[in-house]
Protein backbone atom coordinates (compact mmCIF):
# COMPACT_ATOMS: atom_id res chain seq x y z
CA UNK A 1 0.00 0.00 0.00
CA UNK A 2 2.63 2.70 0.98
CA UNK A 3 4.84 1.56 -2.22
CA UNK A 4 3.63 4.68 -4.00
CA UNK A 5 3.30 6.71 -0.87
CA UNK A 6 6.62 8.32 -1.56
CA UNK A 7 5.41 11.37 -4.07
CA UNK A 8 9.01 11.05 -5.62
CA UNK A 9 8.06 7.55 -6.96
CA UNK A 10 4.70 8.25 -7.86
CA UNK A 11 5.63 11.42 -9.71
CA UNK A 12 8.16 9.12 -12.02
CA UNK A 13 5.64 6.53 -12.76
CA UNK A 14 2.47 9.32 -13.03
CA UNK A 15 4.67 11.56 -15.80
CA UNK A 16 5.38 9.01 -18.43
CA UNK A 17 1.61 7.60 -17.47
CA UNK A 18 -0.14 11.34 -18.25
CA UNK A 19 0.45 11.21 -21.98
CA UNK A 20 -0.31 7.86 -22.14
CA UNK A 21 -3.77 8.26 -20.98
CA UNK A 22 -4.42 11.78 -22.14
CA UNK A 23 -3.85 11.13 -26.23
CA UNK A 24 -5.48 7.91 -26.12
CA UNK A 25 -8.49 9.42 -24.45
CA UNK A 26 -8.91 12.12 -26.73
CA UNK A 27 -8.77 10.19 -29.92
CA UNK A 28 -11.16 7.72 -28.68
CA UNK A 29 -13.66 10.46 -27.37
CA UNK A 30 -13.20 12.38 -30.21
CA UNK A 31 -13.15 9.10 -32.49
CA UNK A 32 -16.88 7.76 -30.70
CA UNK A 33 -18.27 11.34 -31.04
CA UNK A 34 -17.37 11.55 -34.83
CA UNK A 35 -18.77 7.85 -35.13
CA UNK A 36 -21.87 8.65 -33.35
CA UNK A 37 -22.86 11.99 -35.03
CA UNK A 38 -22.27 11.28 -38.51
CA UNK A 39 -22.14 6.79 -39.06
CA UNK A 40 -25.00 6.19 -36.39
CA UNK A 41 -28.93 5.21 -37.62
CA UNK A 42 -31.38 7.60 -36.53
CA UNK A 43 -33.64 5.85 -33.87
CA UNK A 44 -37.03 4.78 -34.19
CA UNK A 45 -38.72 7.01 -31.99
CA UNK A 46 -35.92 9.85 -30.96
CA UNK A 47 -33.89 10.52 -34.24
CA UNK A 48 -31.52 11.65 -34.28
CA UNK A 49 -31.80 12.87 -30.65
CA UNK A 50 -30.43 9.36 -29.80
CA UNK A 51 -26.68 10.75 -30.53
CA UNK A 52 -26.44 12.75 -27.52
CA UNK A 53 -25.72 9.57 -25.46
CA UNK A 54 -21.87 9.45 -26.40
CA UNK A 55 -21.41 12.06 -23.85
CA UNK A 56 -24.36 12.08 -21.73
CA UNK A 57 -24.37 8.37 -20.65
CA UNK A 58 -20.11 8.43 -20.35
CA UNK A 59 -20.44 11.55 -18.32
CA UNK A 60 -23.00 10.39 -15.95
CA UNK A 61 -20.62 7.08 -15.39
CA UNK A 62 -18.04 8.81 -14.43
CA UNK A 63 -19.61 11.43 -12.68
CA UNK A 64 -21.11 8.80 -9.91
CA UNK A 65 -17.49 6.96 -10.94
CA UNK A 66 -15.63 10.00 -9.92
CA UNK A 67 -16.99 9.90 -6.28
CA UNK A 68 -16.68 6.28 -5.65
CA UNK A 69 -13.36 7.55 -6.36
CA UNK A 70 -13.22 9.61 -4.17
CA UNK A 71 -14.78 7.63 -0.83
CA UNK A 72 -12.39 5.02 -1.65
CA UNK A 73 -9.02 7.83 -1.70
CA UNK A 74 -10.65 9.18 1.61
CA UNK A 75 -11.18 5.71 3.63
CA UNK A 76 -7.32 5.25 2.49
CA UNK A 77 -6.59 8.48 3.82
CA UNK A 78 -8.78 8.12 6.83
CA UNK A 79 -7.44 4.48 7.43
CA UNK A 80 -3.64 4.06 6.45
CA UNK A 81 -3.19 7.50 6.05
CA UNK A 82 -1.79 7.19 3.17
CA UNK A 83 -0.32 10.81 1.94
CA UNK A 84 -1.52 10.93 -1.36
CA UNK A 85 -4.79 9.66 -1.05
CA UNK A 86 -5.96 12.84 0.28
CA UNK A 87 -4.42 14.62 -2.76
CA UNK A 88 -6.15 11.60 -4.92
CA UNK A 89 -9.66 12.47 -3.51
CA UNK A 90 -8.91 16.49 -4.33
CA UNK A 91 -8.03 15.99 -7.51
CA UNK A 92 -11.06 13.61 -8.66
CA UNK A 93 -13.57 16.08 -7.06
CA UNK A 94 -13.33 18.98 -9.85
CA UNK A 95 -13.17 16.70 -13.08
CA UNK A 96 -16.03 14.58 -11.70
CA UNK A 97 -18.18 17.65 -10.72
CA UNK A 98 -17.60 18.68 -14.54
CA UNK A 99 -18.84 15.45 -15.59
CA UNK A 100 -22.08 15.85 -13.67
CA UNK A 101 -22.77 18.81 -15.11
CA UNK A 102 -22.18 17.73 -18.34
CA UNK A 103 -24.92 15.00 -17.48
CA UNK A 104 -27.55 16.97 -16.16
CA UNK A 105 -27.30 19.55 -19.01
CA UNK A 106 -27.19 16.62 -21.73
CA UNK A 107 -30.00 15.05 -20.33
CA UNK A 108 -31.74 18.07 -20.71
CA UNK A 109 -30.91 18.85 -23.89
CA UNK A 110 -31.97 15.21 -24.98
CA UNK A 111 -35.43 15.66 -22.30
CA UNK A 112 -37.07 18.48 -24.46
CA UNK A 113 -37.41 16.76 -27.65
CA UNK A 114 -37.97 13.53 -25.83
CA UNK A 115 -40.15 13.65 -23.30
CA UNK A 116 -41.20 17.45 -23.99
CA UNK A 117 -39.57 19.21 -20.90
CA UNK A 118 -36.10 20.06 -19.92
CA UNK A 119 -36.37 18.84 -16.47
CA UNK A 120 -39.08 17.08 -13.90
CA UNK A 121 -38.25 16.35 -9.94
CA UNK A 122 -37.95 12.43 -10.53
CA UNK A 123 -35.91 10.41 -8.47
CA UNK A 124 -32.74 9.85 -10.85
CA UNK A 125 -32.40 13.84 -11.79
CA UNK A 126 -32.95 14.81 -8.42
CA UNK A 127 -30.78 12.40 -7.01
CA UNK A 128 -27.98 13.20 -10.04
CA UNK A 129 -28.25 17.10 -9.06
CA UNK A 130 -27.65 16.42 -5.64
CA UNK A 131 -24.55 14.27 -6.49
CA UNK A 132 -23.57 17.62 -8.38
CA UNK A 133 -24.45 19.83 -5.59
CA UNK A 134 -21.81 16.91 -3.28
CA UNK A 135 -19.25 18.14 -5.85
CA UNK A 136 -19.74 21.67 -5.05
CA UNK A 137 -19.54 20.77 -1.32
CA UNK A 138 -16.52 18.81 -1.37
CA UNK A 139 -14.72 21.32 -3.29
CA UNK A 140 -15.64 24.28 -1.18
CA UNK A 141 -14.80 21.92 1.96
CA UNK A 142 -11.03 20.84 0.61
CA UNK A 143 -10.30 24.13 -0.44
CA UNK A 144 -11.33 25.73 2.74
CA UNK A 145 -7.41 25.59 4.53
CA UNK A 146 -5.74 28.15 3.15
CA UNK A 147 -2.68 25.20 3.52
CA UNK A 148 -1.53 24.31 0.08
CA UNK A 149 -1.76 20.79 -0.18
CA UNK A 150 -3.61 19.83 3.22
CA UNK A 151 -5.81 17.33 3.66
CA UNK A 152 -8.27 17.72 6.18
CA UNK A 153 -10.12 14.85 7.71
CA UNK A 154 -13.34 16.58 7.43
CA UNK A 155 -13.59 16.54 3.37
CA UNK A 156 -12.56 12.95 3.93
CA UNK A 157 -15.50 11.56 6.49
CA UNK A 158 -17.89 13.90 3.41
CA UNK A 159 -16.43 11.90 0.31
CA UNK A 160 -17.56 9.08 2.28
CA UNK A 161 -20.82 10.06 3.81
CA UNK A 162 -21.01 11.06 0.21
CA UNK A 163 -21.10 7.92 -1.33
CA UNK A 164 -24.27 7.37 -0.29
CA UNK A 165 -26.14 8.79 -2.69
CA UNK A 166 -24.46 6.73 -5.67
CA UNK A 167 -26.52 3.48 -4.95
CA UNK A 168 -29.80 5.53 -4.46
CA UNK A 169 -28.98 7.16 -8.02
CA UNK A 170 -28.24 3.56 -9.45
CA UNK A 171 -31.60 2.26 -8.03
CA UNK A 172 -33.54 5.19 -8.22
CA UNK A 173 -35.71 4.14 -11.65
CA UNK A 174 -36.13 0.82 -9.80
CA UNK A 175 -37.15 1.81 -6.78
CA UNK A 176 -39.45 4.59 -7.52
CA UNK A 177 -41.44 5.41 -10.83
CA UNK A 178 -39.36 7.69 -12.40
CA UNK A 179 -39.74 10.14 -15.38
CA UNK A 180 -36.35 8.74 -16.82
CA UNK A 181 -36.25 5.25 -18.64
CA UNK A 182 -34.84 2.01 -16.66
CA UNK A 183 -30.97 0.96 -17.21
CA UNK A 184 -30.55 -0.01 -20.89
CA UNK A 185 -27.02 -1.51 -19.83
CA UNK A 186 -27.03 -4.29 -17.08
CA UNK A 187 -24.81 -7.31 -16.03
CA UNK A 188 -27.96 -9.18 -17.75
CA UNK A 189 -27.20 -7.60 -20.89
CA UNK A 190 -28.01 -4.63 -23.18
CA UNK A 191 -30.87 -3.12 -24.85
CA UNK A 192 -29.01 -0.71 -26.67
CA UNK A 193 -28.71 -1.97 -30.49
CA UNK A 194 -25.12 -2.49 -31.46
CA UNK A 195 -25.17 -0.02 -33.39
CA UNK A 196 -25.30 2.39 -30.62
CA UNK A 197 -23.87 0.24 -28.37
CA UNK A 198 -20.23 -0.28 -30.06
CA UNK A 199 -19.64 3.51 -30.70
CA UNK A 200 -20.78 3.94 -26.76
CA UNK A 201 -18.03 1.71 -25.60
CA UNK A 202 -15.75 3.64 -27.09
CA UNK A 203 -16.80 6.92 -25.60
CA UNK A 204 -17.02 5.24 -22.74
CA UNK A 205 -13.49 3.92 -22.49
CA UNK A 206 -12.18 6.99 -24.21
CA UNK A 207 -13.42 9.82 -21.86
CA UNK A 208 -12.59 7.51 -18.98
CA UNK A 209 -9.24 7.83 -19.99
CA UNK A 210 -9.03 11.25 -20.43
CA UNK A 211 -10.52 11.62 -16.72
CA UNK A 212 -7.48 9.73 -15.49
CA UNK A 213 -4.94 11.59 -17.53
CA UNK A 214 -7.15 14.81 -15.94
CA UNK A 215 -6.82 13.48 -12.47
CA UNK A 216 -2.94 12.34 -12.66
CA UNK A 217 -2.20 16.10 -13.88
CA UNK A 218 -4.53 17.49 -11.00
CA UNK A 219 -2.57 15.42 -8.65
CA UNK A 220 1.04 16.34 -9.86
CA UNK A 221 -0.04 19.93 -10.21
CA UNK A 222 -0.87 19.35 -6.35
CA UNK A 223 1.95 18.04 -5.92
CA UNK A 224 4.18 20.62 -7.46
CA UNK A 225 2.24 23.56 -5.61
CA UNK A 226 3.23 21.88 -2.23
CA UNK A 227 6.66 21.51 -2.90
CA UNK A 228 6.89 25.54 -4.10
CA UNK A 229 4.92 26.39 -1.11
CA UNK A 230 7.37 24.51 0.90
CA UNK A 231 10.54 26.21 -0.55
CA UNK A 232 8.40 29.97 -0.18
CA UNK A 233 8.56 28.85 3.70
CA UNK A 234 12.12 27.63 3.60
CA UNK A 235 13.76 30.91 1.74
CA UNK A 236 11.26 33.57 4.37
CA UNK A 237 13.02 31.76 7.03
CA UNK A 238 16.25 32.17 5.86
CA UNK B 1 -5.32 -4.88 17.67
CA UNK B 2 -2.97 -1.89 15.91
CA UNK B 3 -4.59 1.38 15.58
CA UNK B 4 -4.71 0.93 12.22
CA UNK B 5 -6.99 -1.81 12.02
CA UNK B 6 -8.63 -0.48 14.78
CA UNK B 7 -9.04 2.99 12.45
CA UNK B 8 -10.50 0.54 9.68
CA UNK B 9 -12.80 -1.84 11.42
CA UNK B 10 -14.47 2.29 12.89
CA UNK B 11 -14.61 3.36 9.31
CA UNK B 12 -16.04 -0.17 7.95
CA UNK B 13 -18.84 -0.07 10.95
CA UNK B 14 -19.38 3.72 9.85
CA UNK B 15 -19.81 2.95 6.23
CA UNK B 16 -22.09 -0.09 6.75
CA UNK B 17 -24.65 2.21 9.12
CA UNK B 18 -24.41 4.89 6.75
CA UNK B 19 -25.30 2.40 3.83
CA UNK B 20 -27.65 1.11 5.99
CA UNK B 21 -29.57 4.11 6.90
CA UNK B 22 -29.65 5.45 3.13
CA UNK B 23 -31.48 2.33 2.50
CA UNK B 24 -34.11 2.68 5.03
CA UNK B 25 -34.84 5.97 4.20
CA UNK B 26 -35.12 5.10 0.41
CA UNK B 27 -37.37 2.27 1.34
CA UNK B 28 -39.98 5.04 3.74
CA UNK B 29 -39.50 6.85 0.96
CA UNK B 30 -40.84 4.52 -1.84
CA UNK B 31 -44.08 5.38 -2.06
CA UNK B 32 -43.62 9.18 -2.12
CA UNK B 33 -40.87 8.96 -3.79
CA UNK B 34 -42.41 7.83 -6.97
CA UNK B 35 -43.02 10.06 -9.81
CA UNK B 36 -46.42 8.80 -11.03
CA UNK B 37 -49.06 6.73 -10.18
CA UNK B 38 -49.69 3.66 -12.66
CA UNK B 39 -53.28 3.04 -13.38
CA UNK B 40 -53.04 -0.24 -10.71
CA UNK B 41 -51.28 2.14 -7.85
CA UNK B 42 -53.57 4.75 -8.55
CA UNK B 43 -56.80 2.73 -7.34
CA UNK B 44 -54.85 0.87 -4.69
CA UNK B 45 -54.16 4.41 -3.23
CA UNK B 46 -57.76 5.50 -3.58
CA UNK B 47 -57.23 8.81 -5.16
CA UNK B 48 -60.27 11.32 -5.03
CA UNK B 49 -61.55 13.10 -7.63
CA UNK B 50 -60.18 16.33 -7.88
CA UNK B 51 -56.74 15.57 -6.73
CA UNK B 52 -54.00 16.51 -8.37
CA UNK B 53 -51.90 13.69 -9.17
CA UNK B 54 -49.32 12.40 -11.68
CA UNK B 55 -50.24 9.26 -13.90
CA UNK B 56 -47.76 6.88 -15.84
CA UNK B 57 -48.19 4.20 -17.95
CA UNK B 58 -48.36 2.67 -21.79
CA UNK B 59 -50.92 4.14 -24.04
CA UNK B 60 -53.29 1.19 -24.91
CA UNK B 61 -52.71 -0.19 -28.50
CA UNK B 62 -56.01 1.45 -31.20
CA UNK B 63 -56.68 3.31 -27.85
CA UNK B 64 -56.06 7.36 -29.41
CA UNK B 65 -59.18 8.85 -30.18
CA UNK B 66 -59.34 11.96 -31.64
CA UNK B 67 -61.80 14.34 -30.89
CA UNK B 68 -64.16 16.41 -33.31
CA UNK B 69 -62.31 19.61 -32.10
CA UNK B 70 -58.94 17.97 -33.88
CA UNK B 71 -56.96 19.27 -30.25
CA UNK B 72 -58.54 17.11 -28.24
CA UNK B 73 -58.22 13.13 -27.59
CA UNK B 74 -58.81 10.70 -25.59
CA UNK B 75 -56.81 7.24 -25.00
CA UNK B 76 -56.48 4.45 -22.28
CA UNK B 77 -53.44 4.23 -20.36
CA UNK B 78 -52.55 0.87 -18.96
CA UNK B 79 -50.11 -1.19 -17.13
CA UNK B 80 -50.02 -4.81 -16.57
CA UNK B 81 -53.08 -4.95 -14.47
CA UNK B 82 -55.04 -2.03 -14.93
CA UNK B 83 -56.03 0.46 -17.35
CA UNK B 84 -57.18 4.11 -17.05
CA UNK B 85 -58.91 6.47 -19.68
CA UNK B 86 -57.09 9.56 -20.11
CA UNK B 87 -58.59 12.78 -21.48
CA UNK B 88 -56.24 15.57 -23.26
CA UNK B 89 -56.90 18.93 -24.84
CA UNK B 90 -53.82 20.40 -26.63
CA UNK B 91 -50.34 19.33 -28.62
CA UNK B 92 -48.77 15.86 -27.53
CA UNK B 93 -45.40 15.18 -27.86
CA UNK B 94 -43.50 13.84 -30.73
CA UNK B 95 -42.85 10.42 -28.93
CA UNK B 96 -46.75 9.86 -27.73
CA UNK B 97 -47.65 7.32 -29.89
CA UNK B 98 -49.69 3.88 -29.17
CA UNK B 99 -47.59 1.51 -27.76
CA UNK B 100 -45.01 3.85 -25.31
CA UNK B 101 -44.99 5.37 -22.14
CA UNK B 102 -46.96 8.73 -20.97
CA UNK B 103 -46.96 10.66 -18.00
CA UNK B 104 -49.79 12.68 -17.67
CA UNK B 105 -50.36 15.39 -14.60
CA UNK B 106 -53.90 16.14 -13.74
CA UNK B 107 -56.65 14.98 -12.01
CA UNK B 108 -59.58 12.57 -11.82
CA UNK B 109 -63.14 13.87 -13.03
CA UNK B 110 -65.84 12.38 -10.82
CA UNK B 111 -66.79 10.24 -13.71
CA UNK B 112 -63.75 8.38 -13.39
CA UNK B 113 -61.68 10.33 -16.47
CA UNK B 114 -58.77 11.21 -15.93
CA UNK B 115 -58.24 15.05 -16.94
CA UNK B 116 -54.62 15.03 -17.94
CA UNK B 117 -53.27 18.93 -18.33
CA UNK B 118 -50.40 18.10 -19.46
CA UNK B 119 -48.71 15.48 -21.47
CA UNK B 120 -44.68 13.69 -21.26
CA UNK B 121 -43.92 11.13 -23.28
CA UNK B 122 -41.59 8.69 -21.66
CA UNK B 123 -38.97 7.03 -23.66
CA UNK B 124 -38.11 3.03 -22.60
CA UNK B 125 -35.11 1.60 -22.42
CA UNK B 126 -34.98 -0.17 -25.78
CA UNK B 127 -32.22 1.99 -28.80
CA UNK B 128 -33.61 0.45 -32.12
CA UNK B 129 -32.62 1.71 -35.51
CA UNK B 130 -34.97 2.88 -37.53
CA UNK B 131 -34.54 0.63 -40.10
CA UNK B 132 -34.77 -2.40 -37.54
CA UNK B 133 -37.92 -1.24 -35.88
CA UNK B 134 -40.47 -3.04 -38.30
CA UNK B 135 -38.89 -6.10 -37.65
CA UNK B 136 -38.79 -5.37 -33.97
CA UNK B 137 -42.31 -4.61 -33.64
CA UNK B 138 -42.46 -6.74 -29.87
CA UNK B 139 -40.33 -3.77 -28.09
CA UNK B 140 -43.15 -2.25 -27.21
CA UNK B 141 -44.61 -5.43 -25.44
CA UNK B 142 -41.58 -5.45 -23.88
CA UNK B 143 -41.69 -2.11 -22.57
CA UNK B 144 -44.51 -2.65 -20.92
CA UNK B 145 -43.41 -5.77 -18.67
CA UNK B 146 -40.27 -3.61 -17.26
CA UNK B 147 -42.59 -0.96 -16.61
CA UNK B 148 -45.31 -2.53 -14.70
CA UNK B 149 -42.53 -4.42 -12.81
Amino acid sequence: MHRFANPARFLRLAKPLTPALFWPGLLLALGACAWGLFAVPTERLMGDTVKIIFVHVPAAWLGMGGWMGIAIASLVQLVWRHPLAGIAARAIAVPGATFAAICLMTGAIWGRPTWGTWWVWDGRLTSMLVLFFLYLGYIALANASSEKGDTSRVAAVFGIIGAVNIPIINRSVIWWESQHQKASITLGGSSIDSAYLTPLFVAVTGFSLLFGALVLMRMRAALAEMRIDARMRRMADD
Amino acid sequence: MKPKHQRLVLALMAFIALIGAGFIAAAALRDEASYFYTPATMSKAKIEPGQAIRLGGMVQKGSIVQGADGVSITFIVQDRDATQKVAYRGITPDLFVEGSGVVADGRLRADGVFVADSLLAKHDENYVPKELADIDMNTAEHTKDTLSK
